[in-house]
């Protein structure tokens, strides 16, 4: 059956069983070398153990049908059988050879898919990931510090590329995890992992932090964009460029909003004097997928909404309200959105 | 009174371990400011105050804004844990240290150059300081400068004992984390500028 045959046919049956869990942020739908390989082992172990599930049931089922008596309970001693004795000896022994057999073939595969679970293409690209209180952080290294690329909220990855993610975490342990493409693996303080991802067809997957971190723990979210590699490149080479000045009158007393308020005591901008690193990197706020945790879409409303208070929409965040007046808040998000 | 056992009790002991219960205080944690709170706060008024004085005993604490929350928070946990979050973040330990100072006056000892009480410290911040206190008007907003100054002040145990933080993870454990510190009364030592006087 072909893979795509496959998909097809667990969309249908999940879509019966297990409503949802096919399409974005679904295990059962993997993007990737490795959450292939567990997709596959999943379904192995789904249909060995619902099948011995079934037989367990149907031989119960038997047992109680076949041990009705007509009448009331019978007083005489139950003695044993030699000849059921003996046969049923031999349907235990057997179950248990076989149930013996199912585990190591169960075993064995599952063998195989930690194999698979292997680098095999060259040199991995190398992205830093770091867990914040609540977001992440994503740095594409280079050894020209001017190339680097810091891109809060969105991990973009080129197709067919093995790509290895050094996972930090910067305040309490968090967890990445990214269904369509691969498992989880923990950020734990002061303990640096790595974990390996091979996307193998483009789209736009949605991420998640899979340990308890805190309040916004739940809305702690990423995108993840799976590009041609010419397309990464294009992509990764604009974000590592310090944006154009400002343009407009209104992005420009956007921008001063932005130096002049307490906006800089967190945030970077290259190209102003604003270089904090409490919060996001905002150089290329303008060209993200989705604001705020990827909670909020980006758009320009959006954006004023959480700026005038982020405690709305996410409470116990780290951002404080910001009592902006109107027009300085408009000029703010023009200059913000601007920066793409 | 004959011995009957707990058992016929357990109605009468529920009620007094729920009445108990029930009378423990959880500290409510408001993460939405008000408007007033969230404003930044702005270089307050000038005032008279000299290196080596206490806080203007005739100053009165209606005309500083929300100074009522420098009280508040010294004796709720979120917020000085929160003021300890921000001392970090905005690199005053740049020039303080944790507390035990550097190029900056230690913050955890008695002496207090321009004065102890939350109202001088909030000043301190806003306005800067000769020397190279710098000024964070229109920075921050006022709540967390009060935050701030609550944070400073448990640095040499003027805050809450359950209030305030406990030992930090990354510190050695020689330091007495702030709510182990006592608090003393402050010393205001006279501080003059060489040649003067």
């Amino acid at each position: 059956m072909s893979a795509r045959a496959r998909r097809t046919v667990a969309a249908g049956i999940s879509a019966l069983a297990l409503a949802g869990c096919v399409g974005r942020s679904s295990v059962l739908d993997p993007a990737g070398r490795y959450a292939l390989s567990l997709e596959r082992q999943w379904w192995i172990n789904l249909g060995v153990t619902a099948a011995v599930f079934a037989i367990v049931m149907a031989v119960a089922a038997r047992g109680v049908w076949k041990s009705r008596t007509r009448g009331g309970p019978r007083d005489e001693v139950i003695r044993p059988v030699e000849r059921h004795e003996r046969r049923g000896e031999r349907i235990v022994l057997a179950a248990l050879a076989l149930s013996a057999l199912l585990l190591a073939g169960l075993g064995y595969t599952d063998l195989v898919a930690r194999r698979a679970l292997k680098p095999v293409t060259g040199e991995p690209l190398v992205v830093k990931v770091t867990g914040h209180q609540w977001w992440w952080e994503f740095e594409y290294q280079d050894p020209l510090p001017s190339n680097a690329v810091n891109s809060p909220g969105a991990l973009h990855l080129p197709v067919g590329r093995d790509v290895r993610l050094e996972l930090v975490s910067h305040d309490v342990i968090h967890s990445f995890w990214v269904p369509n493409l691969t498992g989880k693996r923990d950020l734990i303080p002061g303990h640096p992992a790595s974990l390996m991802i091979h996307a193998t067809r483009p789209g736009t997957f949605v991420g998640e932090c899979a340990e308890f971190c805190g309040h916004q723990h739940a809305t702690m979210r990423f995108v993840v964009v799976c590009e041609s590699p010419a397309r990464f490149a294009a992509w990764r080479t604009a974000q590592s460029q310090v944006p154009p000045p400002p343009a407009t009158a209104e992005t420009n007393h956007g921008r001063d909003v932005f130096l002049a308020s307490s906006c800089m005591m967190c945030h970077t901008i290259r190209g102003t004097g604003a270089a904090s690193r409490v919060g996001p990197d905002l150089t290329h706020v303008g060209s993200r997928p989705a604001l705020a945790g990827a909670t909020l879409p980006n758009t320009q409303g959006h954006l004023m909404a959480w700026i005038a208070d982020p405690q709305a929409t996410r409470p116990g965040v780290k951002m404080p309200p910001n009592a902006l007046d109107r027009d300085d808040l408009v000029a703010l998000t023009a200059y913000l959105t601007s920066l793409r | 009174m004959s011995r009957r056992g707990v058992l016929p009790c357990l109605p009468e002991i529920a009620l007094a371990a729920a009445l108990v219960i029930a009378s423990c205080e959880r500290e409510r944690r408001d993460f939405q400011a008000s408007t007033a709170e969230a404003v930044v706060a702005r270089a307050a008024p000038l005032d008279t105050l000299h290196a080596g004085e206490d806080s203007l005993p005739e100053f009165l604490p209606a005309s500083m804004p929300l100074s009522h929350l420098g009280t508040t928070y010294a004796g709720r946990a979120y917020d000085l844990s929160e003021g300890k979050r921000l001392f970090s973040a905005w690199n005053c330990s740049g020039c303080h240290g944790n507390g035990g100072g550097n190029m900056g006056p230690p913050l955890m000892d008695r002496t207090w150059i321009y004065g102890s009480s939350p109202d001088s410290v909030y000043r301190s911040i806003v306005r800067g300081r000769p020397n190279g206190m710098p000024s964070f008007s229109g920075r921050i907003p006022q709540y967390q400068v009060w935050q701030l100054v609550a944070y400073v002040r448990s640095l040499s145990g003027h805050a809450s004992f359950t209030a305030s933080p406990g030992r930090s993870e990354d510190m050695e454990t020689q330091v007495r984390p702030e709510n182990s510190r006592r608090g003393r009364a402050p010393v205001d030592r006279n501080h003059r500028p060489e040649g003067s006087r």
